[in-house]
């Protein structure tokens, strides 16, 4: 069984894309079978891509080095060959297992929360297609088949999140969402393109080995490799919410919750840190580049994180948390640690699609109502959601042993030691420090909306909550047992961890920075207690404490302006130049074409009194050509050539 | 004695007395007799050519009798053509047969 799903891995995608396909075109008046096919399809999914992970773990640390690849040629030309298969390495049957659990808790938790939707079976046929989609991405050999996926699930998040469009707001969230990503999927493809003409190969094992010597290959200086670098980056930095193309993130929260959990939290979302973690080697050999990557992601952690802290919406605020944890797992990579990143990630997927979903079951029993300053008291109307909820909020804030706790300090200390490292030491100081704010914020903004939640007394009493049902309380469990456990496989006292299959280069056993952990964990259990001190012991009043902050709470409350920024750089800056173009074409473009065929009428507006109709006048116009002719022929030397153009003779 | 100067005088006034009926008339009908008259000049100056230039030989006498047969039908057509025009505009005068104009 092993052995066959190592050869068969392609099967993995394939499962929900045939799902998808059933569902679509055969059973969608069918809501139960449709929903029956689609866990059905992801579960089998899950079960292969377990299989792969245990047959990688057994096989030590020889996939590191040496993937399993199968590929087959898709189209072949001089000078161009692509390919498309699948490659499984310690990192892709990661991710296999990561999204494949995620996306059938979804899908069952799906179950009970679209439970009597009109298009129940539409809900199903994209998430099966979302699953197809980002499998096919994870397991991509080559750049280009990871950027045809890479469009699908971006295209699939635009149909999710519009998936209620008979809302204006969704539709516009989409719109929004699928405009932004791909602006900066723009520098994705570019960057792309970049290394197919300079390195002649998009597969990313030659890609890992000529690019460290990339002089030999091409006549690339170190900027111009540092500029495709950050070229490509581009495409993360819309995909993963990074600053400034964040924007679209929040808003993607329009679509229905469990999508909001696996989509905009565990598994699309983090493609951009993925791809970034599959060409680390391109970041790694260009210093420059590795810098911009931390600086991007540590500012985002930190500018996220307090923007986050004023929010009042469950989801909004779950959003920002998570581009606050991608600027996390960016930061990560930018010092040189693919292990870090990719930690995080897997751990992060785990409590951030909790969380979702245990905002989406307060959200069920709230009838929607998304303002948190309504709930309270929830405690004891939802226990199972309350404790896995709490799991969550312990994971993320770092709090020991939940998992949380060791990829979030993983991350300190590789950034740390970056900081250490010889290049750009001072801007590593800078962002070690930005990531252990962010962590205290972390902590500070998740308990903040905990307590507000679920302790108390219920601020509004017309609403009567109620346990969610089955098919939505067992993926909360199951994932909060990821959420507490999932952190172990990377834990420092375990001889070959997560560290030991997901790595590039040597492997470093985990080491223990006694400070970091003190510092963190004081700094979360802190702002944890602050939390409490003002939502939930309600010792010093909220209000009054917005009102003394009142600038820096209108600022991180309105999100720093940055969509009325945008706003007015569309409304003035590009629709000006459009503006201006306009009138370009309208009258210089425009003008000349005219303006020639009016010149055109003008001219023969005049010729045209020459036909006057009257036969008398062509008749003695003829005569006149007549008699000048044979003046002509008279006068003119018989040797002339213009003599023989007339049809005279010598 | 007569000679071929002569004939090439009557011939070109002849001609000169057609073109300018032909030009200046407003009548169709008197147009086509200025078309005759020089066509016919034209026959005289054939005749005379082949008199006195090519003695003997007939070309000319000929080419005048083809000349009179194809006048002979160019006039049918174009009285048919000017009936079939005062059919429908009451006129024969050429100053109102301008519908070739633009």
């Amino acid at each position: 069984m092993i052995d066959f799903a190592l050869h068969n891995a392609w099967l993995i995608p394939l499962l929900p894309a045939i799902a998808f396909l059933l569902i679509f075109l055969v059973f969608r008046p069918l809501p139960k079978v449709s929903a029956f096919i689609g866990i059905t399809a992801i579960f089998l999914s899950f079960v292969l891509a377990v299989h792969v992970g245990i047959g990688v773990i057994q096989a030590g640390d020889q996939f590191v080095e040496h993937p399993l690849k199968q590929v087959v040629t898709w189209f072949e030309m001089s000078g161009l060959k692509i390919e498309m298969g699948v490659q499984i390495d310690p990192t892709s049957a990661m991710m296999l297992f990561m999204v494949s659990l995620v996306a059938l808790m979804v899908n069952i938790y799906s179950l009970g929360y679209m439970h009597g939707d009109q298009a129940f079976s539409r809900f199903y046929a994209f998430l099966a297609l979302f699953a197809m989609s980002m499998l096919g991405l994870v397991i991509a050999p080559n750049l280009l088949q990871m950027f045809v996926f890479w469009e699908l699930v971006g295209l699939c998040s635009y149909l999710l999140i519009g998936f209620w469009w008979h809302k204006y707001s969704a539709r516009e969230a989409a719109k929004k969402a699928f405009i932004t990503t791909r602006t900066g999927d723009f520098g994705l493809l570019l960057g792309i393109l970049l290394l197919q003409i300079n390195f002649g190969t998009l597969d990313l094992m030659t890609l890992g080995e000529m690019i460290p010597n990339f002089q030999e290959y091409t006549n690339l200086s170190v900027g111009g490799l540092t500029a495709i670098a950050a070229i490509l980056f581009l495409g993360p930095i819309g995909k993963s919410g990074q600053f400034p193309l964040h924007v679209w993130l929040p808003d993607a929260m329009e679509g229905p919750t469990p999508v909001s959990a696996l989509i905009h939290a565990a598994t699309m979302v983090v493609a951009g840190v993925y791809l970034v973690g599959r060409s680390l080697i391109l970041f790694q050999t260009v210093p420059g580049a590795m810098a911009f990557v931390a600086f991007m992601g540590g500012f985002t952690a930190l500018f996220a994180a307090t923007i986050a802290i004023t929010q009042t919406e469950m989801k909004k605020i779950l959003a920002y948390s998570t581009v606050s944890q991608l600027g996390y797992m960016m930061l990560a990579l930018g010092a040189g640690s693919l292990t870090g990143g990719m930690f995080h990630l897997f751990t992060h997927a785990f409590f951030k699609s909790l969380m979702f979903l245990g905002a989406g079951s307060v959200l069920h029993a709230m009838n929607n109502d998304a303002d948190i300053w309504k709930y309270g008291g929830l405690k004891k109307k939802m226990p199972i959601t309350y404790w896995t909820f709490l799991i969550g909020c312990l994971a993320i804030a770092g709090i020991f042993p939940f998992a949380g706790f060791f990829s979030k300090d993983e991350i300190l200390l590789v950034v740390k030691e970056a900081s250490h490292g010889a290049q750009f030491a001072g801007l590593y100081t800078l962002l070690f420090w930005m990531a252990t704010i962010t962590a205290a914020l972390t902590a500070f903004y998740m308990f903040r909306m905990f307590f507000i939640c679920f302790h108390g007394e219920p601020r509004d009493k017309s609403f009567h909550p109620h346990e969610a049902p089955f098919s939505m309380a067992f993926p909360l469990v199951v994932l909060s047992i990821f959420s507490i456990f999932g952190g172990f496989i990377g834990a420092p006292w375990v001889e070959h961890g997560f560290g030991y299959y997901v790595r590039l280069g040597e492997y470093h056993h985990p080491s223990v920075d006694w400070a970091i952990i003190i510092v963190s964990t004081i700094l979360a259990l802190g702002s944890i207690f602050l939390a409490y001190w003002i939502y939930g012991k309600k010792a010093v009043s909220h209000e009054a404490l917005a009102q003394k902050f009142a600038p820096l709470y209108k600022i991180s409350f309105n999100k720093y302006y940055i969509d009325e920024i945008y706003l007015w750089l569309i409304h003035n800056v590009l629709d000006g130049l459009g503006r201006a173009l306009w009138w370009f074409d309208i009258t210089v473009v425009d003008g000349i074409i005219n303006g020639i065929g009016n010149a055109a009428k003008i001219l023969g507006s005049i010729l045209r009194r020459v036909q006057t109709g009257k036969l008398q006048h062509y008749a003695l116009v003829l005569f006149a050509g007549v008699v000048i002719l044979v003046l002509i022929m008279s006068f003119a030397d018989t040797s002339s050539a213009s003599l023989s153009l007339l049809g005279g003779v010598r | 004695m007569i000679g071929l100067e002569h004939f090439l005088i009557l011939s070109g006034t002849l001609f000169c007395i057609g073109l300018f009926g032909a030009l200046a008339k407003r009548n169709a009908i008197a147009i086509l007799m200025g078309l005759e008259l020089m066509l016919n000049a034209v026959n005289i100056n054939l005749v005379a050519f082949a008199r006195y230039v090519t003695t003997g030989i007939l070309t000319g006498h000929v080419f005048a009798i083809f000349v009179i047969a194809v006048a002979a039908a160019e006039v049918a057509v174009g009285l048919a053509l000017i009936v079939a025009i005062y059919r429908d505009r009451i006129s024969v005068n050429v100053d109102d047969f301008d519908w070739l104009k633009w």
